[in-house]
């Protein structure tokens, strides 16, 4: 099992570096350190001092992959391929252009994001359970169709509608609760409570849909018809045996997204004002803080990939006919 | 003077792809099954009729062209830097009639006070912090009391030609149809009525039915009124609405066309060839994929921003470059997309190589392309076909989504996203102005609603295992 581990860990190492080197691409090689220090300036300021003051600020004034100029390891060491981007693997992340560690950011914003995005990961798995389950039980009747049309409008509505609704509908018209903000230890509670119901209700479509998918196929296999010819009760063939044996593909599949949660909500979090990874992604986004958004992608693919390793362990303790090989 | 902008062509050249495939799809029988499939789907052939009304709009907003500016003597004809489109002709009630400001639907009225001189009745005159008249919303009542009266007479006069250019449709179709099945037209009648022929001309009736009822009124109101109000520069929200269809539908499908022949050929490479191609072209894929999309997309948005700045001789007209820039959109939608249907396709591939027809192809010693290309890809069609519908609804999504990130489209450009984008500090006025927010969630609710349908429909008619997954009760 230990072994089956290490070497799937294994597999993820070139596939780090495949992200690195199409993130070092991206910002260095297509768009130039100059055409960055072009956009940051602004057209009045661009004189050729004041882009190389800006290039050597950020250590951007380096050769890209080799330093003809240095000695020793330092031709390797002092260039930006190896500043900028080798030092990812030690999530050593530089700082943002307001001069702020990014690793320090990441990890006091990355609070939190997890207390966001758990509550609408646990209470979504929850609610879209129950309802798929309730559709597959009631399957090919009314409420089972007029369910699976309500998905489906339901999935045909932007998330920014829901986000906007649920702001004007429980902040503003209803006073139940801050529009926006956020605060630490219990007080976040109502900070919080809309944005998880947004996150939750969001999700309803397609999650419900798909679970039903799952139930139904289930409900057709031959353990469920032998399970009925022994006279079994509808629900206990439900509850006892199609949930179960239902959940299998279901949970697989959530836990490759919880490395993910530590990421945010990129526009939750930024319409609600809780100040975590997502609203710190789209602040670098909207200020093309190049070095954040860097930093981001080279976390989001680390989390990715946990992710799939989750889902490879959790595979073969659920289900002992998969081997490790 | 005619402007083909880039999408524009693309645009032109997926209609024709998709009518050239519906030709060949007549000829195939193994095709026709499907697509008849589709066909006799009641709410597939609805979304279809919803949908139809949205391309109509899309290919019409897609011919531009830039207007020719008066001549003066002794000059070439000059043109305006300013590009329009068929659309914008057929639309020129609504776009030229501009207020200032905001102005709630059927006003008469601007939405806030203004100070304005008004004659006193000493016939002196004052000044007053009053809700000017608007420009043109209303302005050809004289006594605006009789405002309601007027907005149901013109509302009355919409339903009745809606009504009758429904009768004739309806007309229409019966007697198409009792021809082609040589039957009697009052018959054929109730045969629609009582929905009892195979294509579900019913549903196919009352959607068209539904949408003239709308689209009547609208057009008998449009031209005295704003239906849907105005923004905030003034511009009519029925207009914006309607013109952000073509730049849904642009990102909805050109997105998938641009990412397609790279999806395709990697992941038929992959499956057929397997051994170290498909190591190579796997690893690529996990790779891209492993970077969260909205942070590529981000980081590519903001990279083509800047040569986009770095080049402004490229560009005559600010329409085309608000055109490049989502033309690129749809390109980086397209390289964070390309990885599931290059996977599907590579497991399609994968099971195909080892049926006998190929492995025979094989042992005659036909070329590997030649195998790919005549036994392989016609099999594995009807999955890029699924994946455009399938995906168009999230890419229309997605759109909204990159907009207001500030990663979307060019902000000049009307699009759903810049409609909820700049609605969202409108939400926050006292009182608020609710209208556009509303136009931009139901034109784009019922154009997501009918394209997941629609897609719906295909997916079932064409893949018979994931039947359960469809909307009819298994």
């Amino acid at each position: 099992m230990i072994a089956y581990i290490v070497r799937r860990a294994l597999y993820a190492v070139p596939i780090l570096i495949g992200v690195n080197l199409i993130t070092f691409l991206l910002f260095f090689v297509v768009n130039t350190p100059d055409d960055m220090a072009r956009m940051q300036l602004g057209v009045r300021r661009i004189t050729p001092e004041a882009i190389e003051k800006w290039k050597a600020e950020r250590g951007y004034d380096k050769p890209m992959l080799y330093n003809g100029r240095a000695e020793g390891s330092a031709r390797i060491v002092d260039t930006i391929f190896y500043e900028k981007s080798v030092r990812l693997f030690a999530f050593d992340f530089g700082n943002a252009d307001d001069g702020r560690s990014i690793r320090h950011e990441i990890l006091t914003r990355m609070w939190p994001s997890l207390a966001l995005q758990l509550p609408v990961f646990l209470v979504g798995i929850a609610v879209y359970v129950t309802f798929a389950l309730l559709m597959a039980f009631f399957r090919a009747t009314y409420l089972d169709f007029w369910s699976v049309v309500l998905c489906v409008a339901m999935m045909s509505i932007s998330s920014l509608f829901y986000i906007i609704g649920g702001q004007y509908l429980f902040s503003k018209l209803w006073n139940l609760v801050p529009i926006s903000g956020y605060a630490g230890g219990l007080d976040a509670l109502k900070f919080l409570a809309l944005p998880v119901v947004v996150g939750v209700v969001s999700g309803i479509g397609s999650s419900s849909r798909w679970y039903r998918t799952i139930f139904l196929e289930e409900m057709g296999k031959d353990y469920v018809r032998t399970a009925r010819a022994k006279g079994l009760a509808e629900t206990a063939v439900m509850f006892r045996h199609v949930l179960k044996n239902g959940m299998i593909p279901i949970l697989t599949g959530a836990i490759a997204v919880i490395p993910l949660l530590f990421m945010g909500a990129l526009i939750t979090e930024s319409f609600f004002g809780i100040p975590g990874l997502g609203s710190y992604t789209i602040d670098a986004i909207q200020a093309q803080d190049f070095s954040v958004v860097r930093a981001m992608v080279f976390l989001g693919s680390v989390l990715y990939i946990a992710g799939l390793l989750l889902t490879d362990i959790s595979y073969t303790m659920v289900d002992p006919r998969v081997r490790f090989e | 003077m005619p402007v083909v902008l880039w999408t524009d062509a693309l645009v032109f050249l997926l209609a024709a792809a998709v009518t050239a495939y519906f030709v060949y799809v007549r000829r195939q029988p193994h095709l026709l099954i499907p697509w008849g499939r589709v066909t006799q789907s009641a709410y597939g052939m609805s979304a279809l009729v919803v949908l139809a009304m949205f391309v109509v709009i899309g290919l019409l907003d897609s011919i531009h062209y830039r207007p020719a500016l008066e001549r003066k003597a002794g000059q070439g004809a000059a043109y305006s830097t300013e590009v329009l489109s068929a659309f914008d002709a057929i639309a020129s009630p609504l776009r030229d009639r501009r207020e200032r400001t905001y102005s709630a639907p059927f006003a008469t009225r601007a939405y806030a006070r203004e100070t304005l001189e008004v004659p006193g009745p000493d016939g002196r005159v004052r000044q007053a912090r009053e809700f000017p008249r608007l420009a043109w919303g209303g302005v050809h009542l004289k006594d605006e009391a009789g405002r309601g009266a007027d907005i149901f007479a013109r509302a009355l006069l919409g339903v009745a030609l809606a009504t009758l250019a429904w009768l004739v449709l309806a007309a229409a179709v019966a007697w198409g149809q009792a021809r082609l099945a040589k039957r009697r037209m009052g018959e054929m009648w109730r045969a629609i009525w009582r929905a009892e022929t195979r294509t579900p001309w019913r549903a196919v009736l009352i959607t068209a039915g539904v949408l003239l009822a709308l689209a009547g009124p609208a057009l008998a109101l449009c031209t005295h009124y704003h239906v849907l109000g105005t923004d905030k520069v003034g511009r009519d929200v029925l207009y914006l609405a309607l013109k952000s269809i073509r730049t849904g539908l642009v990102i909805g499908t050109l997105t998938t066309l641009v990412m397609m022949p790279f999806a395709v050929l990697l992941g038929i490479m992959a499956g057929y060839f397997r051994g170290w191609i498909d190591d190579v072209i796997q690893y690529l894929y996990t790779t891209v994929n492993s970077i969260p999309g909205v942070l590529l997309i981000a980081a590519a948005v903001l990279l083509m921003q800047v040569q986009l700045d770095r080049h402004p001789e490229f560009f005559p007209t600010s329409a085309q470059r608000a055109d490049l820039r989502l033309l690129f959109l749809c390109f980086i939608l397209g390289l964070t997309s390309w990885t599931g249907l290059a996977r599907l396709l590579r497991g399609e591939s994968l099971k195909l190589r080892e049926l006998e027809y190929i492995q025979a192809a094989q042992a005659f010693g036909v070329r590997d392309v030649r195998i790919i290309t005549r036994h392989i890809l016609p099999n594995v069609m009807h999955i890029v076909l699924i994946a455009l519908v399938m995906d168009f609804s999230g890419l229309v999504l997605a759109e909204a989504v990159l907009s207001y990130v500030g990663v979307g489209v060019d902000p000049s450009m009307i699009s759903f996203g810049t409609m909820i984008n700049a609605a969202r500090l409108e939400m926050s006025r006292e009182p608020i102005v609710w209208w556009s927010l509303a136009a931009a969630f139901v034109f784009m609710f019922v154009l997501v609603l009918s394209a997941n349908l629609f897609a719906d429909a295909v997916r079932d008619a064409f893949d018979p295992r994931v039947k359960v997954g469809g909307l009819l009760p298994a």
